[in-house]
């Protein structure tokens, strides 16, 4: 029982990760239509952002824990949503009234792009980080001896997430360009129409999706204290399952999608076996989609002919 | 800014506005530009990490190339800039109709003579063990490259998974000669029998998805087979591979310096290059049967029925067609010609790992695909030597390589998203047989 406590609060953790990640494919999704490939990459460039301006501030002398962590937030965000914006700028609007295959074969190349000008500019190697937040509580002791503990980057993680849904949420349902996003969501054209900067709205949609992920790439360099180049592939994968899962072009349904994919993953690991992790996550993808098209939340998707 | 013109217009009208803009303009832009890519560089050029002799994280500093490439962004944006003005949009330029016929004509001889040189490769350069390797290489990947034409370009099913067939047959052909020390003739059919049960085994759950959904999944499904080759050690020797696959024979007379080897039974000196021509000619022969068997069933109903699903998969249904079976076929046919590229491969080498059938393998061969113009055999051939050869040509800047090819794959899309041969020609036609713009043809929408 306190096994599965504490594999429930890591999956919560991972799975706020996966989530944070998710929202960036499914805004994506629901406005352009496509599957941002470089997306996953976006969150790789992410964590090394958060790492470097971390190496940086410590060796300024910086000591508050504090202040360095709002400084790398701040700053990873605002590198890793130039990097969205530009990857949108160079890859895909050119393609915007391109036929289907392209702005996703577009996306493909620049997540190669994005992966090999990782590994040639900081090294293939993986770079591990000291423990920035460290403690925790022990929530419960087991009569065999087994302790159930969240540590203070679970909570840290968590509550982070939860804070930048809330920004997020308000943001999409109370601010101009909220609206104006759900507008281009429904139809372009009329949206252009009715006095709404089409191109500018699908650009700030990439921007705040990169946003996101740079975020959860600094979480997933505090949670697990390493980042290296290739660790946006199969990150990607996973949460574009989540976005799937939870039906995809549905916020909530992304974050939700998140959180289970988080949850089976670690306890897949916990019960069955870790090697076999990765094939539990992509078969559910699988499952998913051919039992559930529109995943958890979404909206049924009508043909006309 | 909010502008009132549908995206369309507006790119349009930007496009001309960039031809008759001023220096000014030129120079705003790219200092803009050199502005964006000093803040990108800035943390992960400017600054280098590694990991210290101690296990510490070090770091130190490279303004001078931070510098050397905002520098060559804001040179390259003026270029760009002032070509751009100098060529502009050309739009509506007709050849005259006699360049044109020579072209068409031209065209029609490039089949043939591309033919020809393939044959004639090795006698030319049969001392040239490089080239020799270099055009096997080609060569499968032009094999597969029509191999999954068949899904992608005539079905219209978007494949992103399509090296797990590769694997499928490797292994195959890997596992039953190193087991039971069956030939490779006998391998061969047995790896394509076995992909495409493989192919039909996809194909059964994704039967109802469409487009992106069907691409997700078919990757999902090529990481499943690359994982489970990663880890189920006890068959596949995980991360370390299968070694020692026994080379081809000709028909049980191995290419060996043995007596009972080829040289000797035909009493000339032997040389290692036999093997490299006699596996030139064979996936030659297996390249070109598989063009055969495509061009073949295209003419077939089963091949109408594909292209006719590519075009609209409701119409299609409404016509009686049973698009159960068709995708089936079409995942089937492509699957079984990956089966045989995969086994060639492990015949080739003499040794397979899960390391070579990455995601990346089906990126590429996919963007050869769409590059040749998606149906068009001869433009699949096209890209593939493009595309290899230019991989060829970036080997010595090694590390350089995967960020020319993403960046290749991005420019190329952008110049010519229908691909380097952008038309068809149609396989039903009325009275006289003329090309379609590749425009006209709609994309599969899986």
């Amino acid at each position: 029982m306190d096994y599965l406590a504490q594999q429930l609060i890591n999956g919560l953790v991972l799975g706020s990760i996966y989530g944070l990640i998710a929202i960036g494919y499914t805004m994506v999704y629901g406005i352009v239509g496509m599957i941002n490939f470089a997306h996953g990459d976006i969150f790789m460039i992410g964590g090394f952002i958060a790492l470097i301006t971390f190496l940086v501030l410590v060796s300024f002398g910086l000591t508050m824990v504090p202040v360095i962590l709002l400084v790398v937030l701040l700053v990873s965000m605002a590198v890793t949503a130039l990097y969205g914006w530009t990857v949108e700028r160079i890859a895909y609007r050119p393609l915007r009234q391109s036929f289907r295959l392209a702005p996703m074969l577009s996306a493909i190349g620049m997540s190669f792009v994005l992966m090999n000008f990782a590994q040639i500019s900081q090294g293939a190697r993986v770079k591990p980080v000291p423990p920035i937040v460290t403690g925790g509580y022990t929530l419960h002791e087991g009569a065999d001896g087994f302790v159930v503990q969240i540590s203070n980057v679970q909570i840290l993680v968590v509550i982070t997430t939860v804070l930048l849904l809330a920004l997020f949420t308000w943001m999409v349902s109370r601010t101009r360009l909220g609206r104006d996003m759900r507008a281009c969501e429904q139809d372009q054209t009329m949206a252009a129409l009715l006095g709404v900067d089409v191109d500018r709205t699908i650009s700030m949609t990439f921007v705040i999706g990169a946003a996101l992920a740079s975020v959860a790439g600094m979480m997933y360099l505090l949670y697990y204290g390493l980042v290296d180049f290739f660790m946006g592939f199969l990150a990607g994968i996973k949460a574009f399952t989540a976005a799937v899962l939870g039906g995809i072009g549905s916020l909530p349904g992304a974050m939700l999608g998140g959180l289970l994919i988080g949850l089976i993953e670690t306890l897949w690991s916990a019960y069955f076996s870790v090697e076999y992790k990765d094939v539990a996550a992509f078969s559910i993808l699988i499952i998913v989609l051919i039992f559930m098209p529109t995943g958890l939340l979404g909206r049924p998707e009508v043909e006309k002919v | 800014m909010v502008s009132p013109v549908p995206a369309a217009v507006a790119s349009a009208a930007n496009a001309t506005g960039v031809a008759k803009a001023g220096i000014a303009f030129i120079l705003k832009k790219s200092l803009i530009s050199a502005l964006v890519a000093l803040v990108l560089f800035s943390l992960m050029i400017g600054v280098r990490t590694d990991v210290g002799t101690a296990g510490q994280l070090v770091y130190w500093t490279r303004f001078g190339e931070l510098a050397a490439i905002v520098g060559a962004v804001f040179v390259g944006s003026i270029l760009v800039e002032l070509l751009r003005g100098w060529f502009g949009p050309r739009e509506g330029v007709q050849l005259p109709q006699g360049v044109q016929r020579g072209l068409s004509w031209a065209g029609r001889l490039i089949g043939p003579a591309a033919l020809v040189f393939a044959l004639l490769l090795p006698v030319i350069f049969y001392d040239q063990r490089y080239i020799l390797d270099l055009a096997i290489l080609v060569l499968t990947y032009i094999m597969l490259g029509w191999g999954l034409n068949v899904v992608v370009g005539l079905a219209g099913l978007l494949d992103l998974g399509y090296v797990a067939f590769y694997a499928v047959g490797a292994y195959s052909y890997a596992l039953l000669a190193t087991n039971f020390g069956l030939s490779f003739w006998i391998c061969l059919p047995l790896a394509g029998i076995l992909a495409a049960f493989w192919g039909i085994l996809l194909g059964f759950p994704v039967l109802r998805l469409r487009g992106d959904y069907l691409a997700i999944v078919t990757l999902a499904f090529g990481e499943i087979i690359r994982l489970v080759l990663l880890n189920w050690q006890d068959l596949t020797g995980g991360p370390n591979g299968i070694s020692g696959i026994p080379r081809p024979t000709l028909f049980g007379i191995p290419l060996s310096s043995g007596e009972d080897g080829l040289a000797a039974l035909l009493g000339i000196e032997f040389s290692p290059t036999h093997r490299i021509v006699f596996l030139f000619y064979l996936i030659l022969a297996l390249a070109l049967i598989t063009n055969w068997v495509t061009i073949r069933l295209r003419r077939l109903p089963i091949g109408r029925a594909w292209e006719a699903m590519r075009e609209d998969e409701v119409a299609c249904r409404a016509l009686g067609i049973n698009i159960t079976t068709t995708k089936l076929t079409a995942f089937a046919t492509g699957a079984m010609f990956g089966g045989f590229a995969g086994a060639f491969f492990a015949t080739r080498q003499g040794f397979i790992s899960p390391e070579s059938f990455t995601f990346h393998e089906s990126a590429l061969v996919l963007a050869i695909v769409v590059l040749g113009g998606m149906g068009s055999q001869l433009g699949v051939a096209i890209a593939a030597v493009t595309l290899i050869g230019g991989f060829e040509l970036f080997r010595g800047l090694d590390q350089y390589r995967m960020l020319v090819f993403g960046m290749a794959m991005v420019l190329l899309m952008i110049w010519r998203p229908r691909g380097l041969v952008g038309h068809r020609a149609p396989t039903v036609f009325l009275e006289h047989n003329r090309a379609i713009a590749a425009d006209m043809v709609k994309e599969g929408r899986g």
